[in-house]
């Protein structure tokens, strides 16, 4: 690490270790019992209790995630294409989707259930249904936000729509997708939750359920933990891929 | 190479009918530097889309190359007043783009790309980004993309009106040398601007245009010699040429 990053990463760590050391001594000096409120210590030796077969329910709620991620990222990318080719689809669409997108997607989940059944793909899809929104606009708008004397250039040259749209439109969306993708994997994370949440034999979310009706918070802690362990990795990853594919771009 | 006969344009805004020009005539022959000037908002870009076929004009005709214009006229130079560089492709990236959307073989380009950039002294920079590079060398980049293909005729508008006046300055001595002033073979260039002295300075013609609707005020000769140089400016009859475009400008308004 240099010195540079020590210095931007100090202050941050600092107040996460004074956060931690507050919340393990506070508690019990105000007489807080530990299945209202459990220490970092406690929680930390309930998520590292493999007692509870963690690796199990991280795996299905990884699952879950990435699946509803990639199902947003792949279908929302699809359904901003289209927008932005053919006028016809977007009259046809947007309409729609803003319907859609203001629908109360957690209350839909139930209906998801019942229709499909317990299982991992409910959960993807109503994980996808949370996040595929934003990528569809950012992919339209990133494909039409380009300079009117840019499209000159390609009718002086005789360039076909396609090639018009794979070397200017499609480049030129790229930067956007990749900052959707970024809210949509933290949307994801939530989505795969409230699944496990309205019912569910496995995961994370079911965890917290049943860590909660036992009282025993500590492991509702640790399941929170690991939470936000994959979203974290997720959200990392497509910072990392926005770095790497788009460097032009000023996003941070 | 170009003829204007009774060009006139009028379009739709939510207001009604604004007429931007009106019976437009005038010849631009090969080889021929003409300036466009006139206050902003008289119509001087769209009479350069049109030129360019990018706009169908409402009246009259335009031919170029001896061919009546009814679309994109094939493969002419333009530059914008913004570079408008892709800003994911490196700059000789950037300069090969024409050849890309002519379906042509970049890479049988590349030669004379590298040679464009190095002729307007970006031979280092071929290999950057455009952020990497101030405003005045994105338009530099700029023009070589408008020159890659070798086009007979280069439409500009207003390429250097963003720039600072030192730059500018810098960019017409530099346009004047890319063109080939002393050549036969150099190119036809139609050239909108707002400042006078940078029509004067350029241009073998100028065309002064009047506010809304767009007409042609008169079309001033500027027999100044070439090549012209920094000195070029301070002659008297530069002085002369720019104060009757100025008179014929301030008696339009």
């Amino acid at each position: 690490m240099t010195r540079g990053a020590l210095r931007r990463y100090v202050p941050s760590l600092v107040l996460f270790g004074a956060l931690l050391l507050i919340w393990q001594v506070v508690p019990p000096l105000l007489r807080i019992r530990e299945y209202l409120l459990p220490g970092p210590v406690a929680v930390v030796r309930a998520a590292l209790n493999f007692s509870i077969p963690w690796h199990a329910h991280i795996w299905v709620t990884t699952l879950e995630i990435l699946g509803g991620f990639a199902l947003a990222g792949a279908g929302g990318v699809a359904l901003g294409v289209a927008i932005a080719w053919s006028g016809t689809a977007a009259r046809a669409l947007v309409p729609f989707l803003v319907v859609v997108n203001t629908l109360p997607k957690v209350a839909v989940a139930p209906l998801f259930l019942l229709w499909l059944g317990y299982g991992v793909v409910p959960n993807m899809l109503i994980a996808a249904l949370i996040g595929f929104f934003p990528v569809v606009i950012n992919t339209a708008v990133g494909l039409t936000q380009i300079d009117e004397e840019l499209l000159d250039l390609g009718r002086v040259f005789g360039a076909p729509k396609w090639k018009v749209f794979v070397k200017i439109r499609l480049p030129n969306a790229l930067p956007y997708v990749l900052s959707a993708l970024k809210i949509t994997a933290t949307a994801a994370v939530v989505g795969a939750i409230v699944g496990e949440f309205v019912a569910s034999q496995a995961g994370l979310g079911m965890v917290i359920v049943n860590a909660q009706t036992n009282l025993n918070t500590p492991v509702a802690f640790a399941a929170l933990a690991w939470i936000s362990v994959i979203g974290l990795g997720l959200y990392g990853a497509v910072g990392l891929a926005a770095r790497a594919w788009a460097p032009w771009a000023d996003t941070p | 190479m170009i003829v204007l006969d009774g060009v006139g344009m009028t379009y739709r805004a939510a207001s009604g009918p604004v007429e931007a020009l009106r019976s437009i005539s005038f010849r631009v022959d090969g080889g021929e530097l003409v300036a466009l000037v006139g206050p902003s908002g008289c119509g001087k870009s769209t009479l350069l889309r049109i030129i360019a076929g990018l706009r169908p004009a409402t009246t009259g005709r335009v031919a170029v190359g001896g061919h009546a214009v009814t679309g994109p006229v094939p493969a002419v130079g333009m530059v914008f007043q913004a570079p408008i560089l892709l800003k994911w492709r490196r700059i000789v990236e950037n300069v090969l783009l024409p050849a890309e959307l002519a379906g042509l073989d970049p890479g049988a380009f590349r030669g004379r790309a590298l040679e464009l950039l190095r002729l307007v002294g970006l031979g280092d920079f071929a290999d950057r980004l455009p952020r990497e590079l101030s405003g005045g060398m994105q338009q530099r980049a700029a023009l070589c993309r408008a020159l890659l293909l070798d086009p007979p005729l280069l439409l500009m508008d207003e390429p250097f009106g963003a720039l600072d006046a030192m730059t500018r300055d810098e960019l017409n001595l530099e346009l004047l040398r890319v063109w080939g002033e002393g050549s036969r073979t150099r190119k036809t260039i139609v050239f909108v601007t707002h400042s006078i002295v940078e029509a004067v300075f350029l241009a073998d013609r100028v065309v002064v245009l009047t506010p809304r609707p767009g007409r042609v005020a008169e079309l001033v000769p500027v027999p100044l010699p070439r090549p012209r140089t920094v000195e070029t400016r301070a002659s008297p009859a530069f002085g002369a040429l720019a104060l009757q475009i100025h008179l014929l400008l301030a008696r339009s308004a």
